[in-house]
C-alpha cells in the first residue's frame, strides 16, 4: 500500500475487519480505505458476508476484530456525528406499504432531518418524476411492484445531503432504465466529492464510475493487489 | 432539525400508520370489552359479587389487552427496515423510541382511561370508585406501555416471540395490578387512596424515564 503525502485523508477506513457467524468465519483481515469521490463495489458469493460488512461499516453491527474510522475518528466514538454523514439503504427498503409513494417520500425527508419538508410539496413531486413514479403517487406502496417499491426507497439518494452512501444491492428489482438512472445519480454524487460503498453482483456500465473492487471470499487476498 | 421535531415526526408517522391500519389498534380494545361484558354472564349479574371482583377484572383485562398489542410496537418497523433507519439517525435512539412508546400509550392506554367509566358501569362498580379507577388507569397505563416496549424490543428477531414476551412482562405487571386494584377497592369502601395512587405514579415515572434506555439497547441488539 503506497501513500503519497498529497493524497487527501481517507474518508472511511476499515482496518482488519472480520466476521464470525455461528462458529464460521465469513471473512477476516478485510482492510480498505474509501476516499472522497470513490465508489467501492464489494462482490462475493452469496453468504460471503457482503451485507454483514456493510452493516458493520454503517455501525449497525460490531466487528469481531479491527476498527472502522470515519475522518480519522472511530465510528463508535461519535456515533451521532458519523450518522449525520451517512446514508444507508439496506436489503429492507424502509418503505411503508400502508402509505402512498408521495407520503413515503415526505416521511423519509422528515425523518432524515429535513424540517422544511411539507406534505405534498413540489420537491417531492419532482422527485417522484425523476424516479419515474409520476402517476402512481397516490397508490399505496404495498400495491406497487417490487421494482417500484425499490424506487420509492431510492428517492432518498436524491434528497440526502450525506457524503457517504452505503448501499446494499441497490439494483435489486430495478429495470434497465432504473439502473441507468441510478448510475447517473452515483456519478453526480461522486463528482460532488461524495463516496459510495455498495454491493452488487452486476458490473457497473457507466465508465465514469470507475469502481474499486473488493472481493470477499477465498480470492480476497488476490483482489487486494488490484485495489 | 432539533431532536424535538424529529420526535414529533416519529410520533405522527406512527399515528398516521395506525390510522391506516385501524384493526391493529382496535383489536385489544374489543378483546377488553368482550372480557368485561362476558364476566357478568359467567358469574351472574348480582351486583354485590360483580362489584367485589370488578377492579380485579378490569385491571387483569387491561394487562392482557396490553399484551395482545405488544407486537405492534416494533414488529412492522423491524420487518420493513424502518427500525434500522431509526438506529442510524444522529439523534439518540432512546429519545426516538420514546416517541414509539408514547404512540403505543395513545392507542392502547388512553382509550382505556376514556372507556373506564363504561367498564365500571358494566360491572356495577360503586360510583365512589369511578374516579379511583380512571386515575389508577391514567397513572398505571404509561408504565404498561413502557414495560411492553422493553419486552417487544427484546424479542424482535424471534418469529414467535409472543409467548416469551408474556413471560417477561407478566411478573413486571404484577406490582401495578396489586396497587391499582387495591386503590379501586379502597375507593369503593370509602377509604383514602392517595397512598396506592402515589405508588402507581412512582412506578410510572420510574419506568417511563428509564425504559427508553433499555428499549434502545434492546433494539440495537435486535437490529444487529
Amino acid at each position: 500500500m503506497k501513500h503519497k503525502t498529497t493524497e487527501p485523508l481517507p474518508r472511511l477506513t476499515a482496518h482488519e475487519l472480520s466476521s464470525v457467524r455461528g462458529g464460521r468465519t465469513l471473512f477476516e483481515q478485510v482492510s480498505f480505505e474509501v476516499h472522497a469521490g470513490e465508489l467501492w463495489q464489494i462482490t462475493g458469493a452469496n453468504g460471503a458476508g457482503k451485507s454483514t460488512l456493510l452493516r458493520m461499516l454503517a455501525g449497525l453491527m460490531p466487528s469481531h476484530t479491527g476498527r472502522i474510522e470515519f475522518n480519522n475518528h472511530s465510528i463508535q466514538y461519535d456515533r451521532s456525528a458519523y450518522h449525520q454523514q451517512l446514508l444507508f439503504i439496506g436489503h429492507k427498503p424502509a418503505v411503508k406499504a400502508e402509505l402512498t409513494a408521495l407520503e413515503n417520500v415526505y416521511w423519509q425527508r422528515r425523518l432524515s432531518g429535513d424540517h422544511r419538508a411539507t406534505q405534498d410539496s413540489m420537491d417531492d413531486w419532482s422527485l417522484l418524476e425523476t424516479i419515474g413514479l409520476l402517476g402512481l403517487e397516490d397508490e399505496m406502496t404495498g400495491r406497487l411492484s417490487a421494482g417500484q417499491q425499490r424506487r420509492v426507497a431510492l428517492t432518498r439518494l436524491w434528497h440526502s445531503q450525506a457524503p457517504l452512501w452505503i448501499l446494499d444491492e441497490p439494483f435489486t428489482a430495478l429495470d434497465v432504465k432504473g439502473i441507468a438512472l441510478l448510475e447517473q445519480r452515483f456519478s453526480e454524487h461522486l463528482s460532488q466529492g461524495g463516496s459510495i460503498v455498495m454491493t452488487s453482483h452486476q458490473a457497473l456500465s457507466l465508465a465514469s464510475l470507475n469502481p474499486q473492487q473488493l472481493h470477499l471470499g477465498e480470492a480476497y487476498a488476490n483482489a487486494m493487489g488490484v485495489a | 432539525m432539533t431532536a424535538m421535531q424529529l420526535w414529533r415526526s416519529v410520533l405522527s408517522k406512527d399515528l398516521r400508520l395506525a390510522a391506516r391500519r385501524r384493526s391493529d389498534a382496535i383489536n385489544p380494545l374489543i378483546f377488553l370489552l368482550m372480557v368485561i361484558t362476558l364476566f357478568p354472564l359467567g358469574v351472574g349479574p348480582g351486583p354485590d359479587i360483580l362489584a367485589r371482583i370488578a377492579p380485579g377484572i378490569i385491571w387483569v383485562a387491561a394487562l392482557l389487552a396490553t399484551l395482545l398489542g405488544v407486537d405492534r410496537i416494533f414488529k412492522d418497523d423491524y420487518a420493513d427496515g424502518s427500525l434500522e433507519q431509526l438506529c442510524l439517525l444522529p439523534q439518540p435512539l432512546a429519545f426516538t423510541v420514546s416517541a414509539k412508546m408514547v404512540s403505543h400509550w395513545l392507542l392502547s392506554g388512553l382509550p382505556l382511561v376514556i372507556l373506564s367509566p363504561l367498564l365500571a358501569l358494566l360491572l356495577s362498580l360503586p360510583t365512589s370508585a369511578y374516579g379511583a379507577l380512571s386515575l389508577s388507569l391514567l397513572l398505571g397505563t404509561p408504565a404498561l406501555s413502557a414495560l411492553a416496549a422493553i419486552g417487544a424490543s427484546l424479542t424482535l428477531p424471534l418469529q414467535r416471540g409472543s409467548a416469551l414476551i408474556s413471560l417477561i412482562l407478566l411478573p413486571l405487571f404484577i406490582p401495578l395490578l396489586i396497587f391499582a386494584t387495591s386503590a379501586v377497592e379502597s375507593a369503593g369502601m370509602g377509604m383514602a387512596v392517595h397512598g396506592q395512587l402515589a405508588i402507581l405514579a412512582a412506578i410510572s415515572v420510574l419506568t417511563v424515564t428509564l425504559a427508553p434506555l433499555a428499549v434502545a439497547a434492546g433494539v440495537r441488539m435486535s437490529v444487529n
